[in-house]
């Protein structure tokens, strides 16, 4: 207990967390202010500005439509064959008024049943990198200034070590991505309030929401575990920051790239984005179009493939049991120098 | 006497495709009595660290049996970490952290009261500056941190490799006088440096590796004495003599080493023999004295670690001792 009380001290002491943490939440902040400043509450003035606007825009396209008619007209009469006009003249006809709606001259407005899950992948992603930042640093920087040797000095049970140190990270990382995903709701739902709308929000659409922010906190810990197994590993943070690289731009770009050559089905499939999506969307479903252009006749329905956040947890749950397992094993079998 | 630290016949090898098999450690023995101070001497790449870390768990040995305060290590480390305080080579800390942080995370995770911290810091003499951050300090305060840190734990043997690394004249005689009250107060310290006139000063004892093996140990007094029986030094009354008198004593069978006013020589069994053999000569002595070796120089025969001029020495040049003489017959490195 007394390690896991040194360690989550080291945790909070340490700059890269507190800079990485500032740095995230500076980010959600100002997508947030972004999301306010963007979106406007629809009253009853609004809306009559906007019917004024479509009656306006209707009209404008009714008198351009008049004036190419008599263009029109006027070109028969003299004989010019040419092909800007039709040979019909009374083919060019007004657009009738419903298809300029008032609707369309609303401003935007922050509808937050419809909008805010959008919201909550975002506010996963900066979590998530957070944790991956600063698990991996928390381990790596220690292998490499020697911290975790003067450790093992006065603790000698490597194993032990290194699992309440990963347990320190989890328990601050639990601690800050709760508290944001807190603060999250309660700005979104503000904003909601003062600048859009927050009809619909029934029980199930809440646990919906609920549901979807435990994700996004869990997939921040999953992170943070991997990053943290990674510098373990590799004894420095670059290792796991070089391998999240590595993983970008040649297992996703490069393996998007030769799959997009030999034209494999569903290519987002195997791409780590999508399952990351799919986890805290709760589903992604893919479309392939393949199909679809070989046969030119009738309608066109692409094949399908959903991806639920069970398939997630799967790859998650095999990648924390490699990359963890990996690390207690290293730190068991290999000496220390 | 009571040991501390009993090791025999530690090996370790690495192993590499490209460079085949290295022995860092080839049945080396050891032994440290309670209450001492024991030198750890021996050239670059000797395994002096290899063994440190092999000690307190940080290597695993391929061979060989460890005791540290009556308990078989590494095996039983954790019931005698708490009482074993050290530093293994250079330690480096947190830069942004400030002495007192990094003293006061290290006792909180081994459960060492806080007012520790003030004690050590005072004793390594940076109380005053213990808020500052790390990364302002010297080599030398980095080096006193870290014996503030082995010695939080108030620890009954203190292990340190080259403590005097980067510490000023006044440093390293406040760092001698540390370690003889350490060890009057009952603490054993067992000391890596390659400050041998150090060693010779502050040490009751020394250990003597070379590539992995022990070439020497015991009190250091034994240890000269027995490395430098037969030594004197002559002076004549002319100095314009020392040629002749020089090779008069060569023929006679004494190593003779010619220095620009005197003459060294070695395997010498009576003083008189040479003042009898020079007075035959019409050589006449003015000064014989025995001389006695100091550790350096005994350091140096034994790891055959002498510079040579004209020639550069690699690092693992140094002497192979034979593994027949140098293990005891019995018992803990004894």
């Amino acid at each position: 207990m007394s390690l896991y009380r040194a360690e989550l001290r080291r945790l909070v002491l340490r700059r890269l967390t507190r800079w990485a943490t500032v740095l995230g939440l500076a980010v959600l902040a100002t997508v947030a202010v972004g999301v306010f400043l963007s979106n406007q509450k629809i009253d009853d003035a609004a809306r009559a500005k906007a019917q004024v606007a479509a009656e306006q825009y209707w009209q404008q396209q009714v008198r351009q439509t008049e004036e190419l008619r008599a263009e029109c007209e006027q070109a028969a009469a003299r004989g010019d064959q040419s092909d800007r006009f039709p040979p019909d003249c009374s083919q060019i006809s007004p657009p009738p008024r419903d298809v300029y709606p008032a609707e369309q001259y609303l401003p935007t407005t922050f509808d937050f049943r419809a909008s805010f899950g959008q919201t909550l992948m975002a506010l996963a992603g900066i979590l998530a990198l957070v944790g991956f930042v600063v698990g991996s640093s928390f381990v790596g920087a220690e292998w490499n200034t020697g911290g975790m040797m003067t450790m093992l000095l006065w603790r000698p049970k490597r194993v032990t070590v290194l699992l309440t140190k990963l347990a320190a990270l989890l328990t601050g990382l639990l601690a800050l991505a709760v508290t944001t995903t807190v603060l999250w709701f309660g700005s979104f739902w503000l904003i909601a309030t003062t600048r859009g709308s927050t009809e619909g929000m029934t029980a199930g659409a809440w646990q919906s929401f609920a549901l979807a922010g435990l994700r996004g906190v869990v997939l921040a810990l999953v992170a943070a575990a991997l990053g943290f197994g990674l510098a373990s590993l590799g004894r420095h943070t670059a290792m796991a920051l070089g391998g999240a690289v590595g993983v970008v731009v040649v297992g996703q770009v490069g393996l998007g790239v030769l799959l997009d050559l030999i034209e494999a089905k569903f290519i987002a499939a195997w791409l780590l984005p999508t399952y990351v999506q799919a986890w805290v969307e709760k589903e992604v479903v893919l479309q392939d179009w393949q199909l679809c252009q070989r046969n030119p006749f009738g309608p066109c329905e692409p094949e399908t493939l959903t991806l639920t956040w069970q398939h997630s947890s799967g790859l998650l749950v095999v990648g924390l049991v490699l990359i963890l397992g990996g690390a207690c094993w290293a730190i068991r079998r290999r000496d220390i120098s | 006497m009571t040991a501390v630290l009993e090791i025999e016949g530690l090996q370790k090898s690495y192993r590499s495709r490209r460079r085949g098999t290295r022995n860092a450690l080839d049945g080396f023995d050891m032994r440290v009595e309670a209450g001492q101070v024991h030198g750890f001497l021996g050239p670059n790449g000797s395994g002096k660290t290899t063994t440190l870390r092999t000690l307190l768990g940080l290597i695993r040995p391929d061979g060989g049996r460890m005791r540290l305060l009556d308990h078989e290590v590494p095996a039983d480390l954790s019931a005698v970490a708490g009482q074993v305080g050290a530093i293994v080579e250079s330690p480096q800390f947190f830069p942004h952290f400030t002495a007192r942080e990094t003293l006061s995370l290290l006792a909180t995770a081994g459960q060492v009261r806080s007012t520790r911290i003030d004690e050590v810091l005072e004793l390594v003499g940076l109380r005053d500056r213990s808020r500052e951050r790390v990364k302002t300090y010297s080599l030398g305060m980095k080096q006193r941190l870290a014996v503030a840190s082995a010695l939080l734990k108030d620890p009954r043997l203190l292990i340190l490799d080259e403590p005097a690394n980067g510490l000023d004249p006044g440093g390293i005689r406040e760092m001698r006088a540390l370690m003889r009250n350490l060890a009057e107060a009952g603490t054993t310290v067992l000391l890596s440096s390659h400050i041998l006139a150090e060693i010779q000063l502050i040490c009751d004892s020394v250990t003597i590796i070379s590539l992995g093996r022990r070439v020497a140990f015991g009190p250091v007094e034994k240890v000269l004495a027995a490395h430098s029986a037969g030594t004197v030094r002559v002076r004549l009354e002319a100095v314009a003599d020392l040629p002749e008198a020089g090779e008069a004593l060569t023929r006679a069978g004494f190593r003779v080493t010619r220095e620009p006013d005197h003459l060294l020589l070695e395997g010498v069994e009576e003083a008189a023999m040479v003042t009898r053999l020079l007075a035959g000569q019409g050589l006449y002595v003015s000064e014989l004295v025995w001389v006695d070796a100091d550790l350096e120089s005994v350091f140096l025969e034994l790891t055959a670690t002498a510079p040579a001029p004209g020639q550069s020495r690699q690092v693992d040049q140094s002497a192979r001792p034979a593994m027949v003489g140098q293990r005891s017959a019995g018992g803990w490195g004894a």
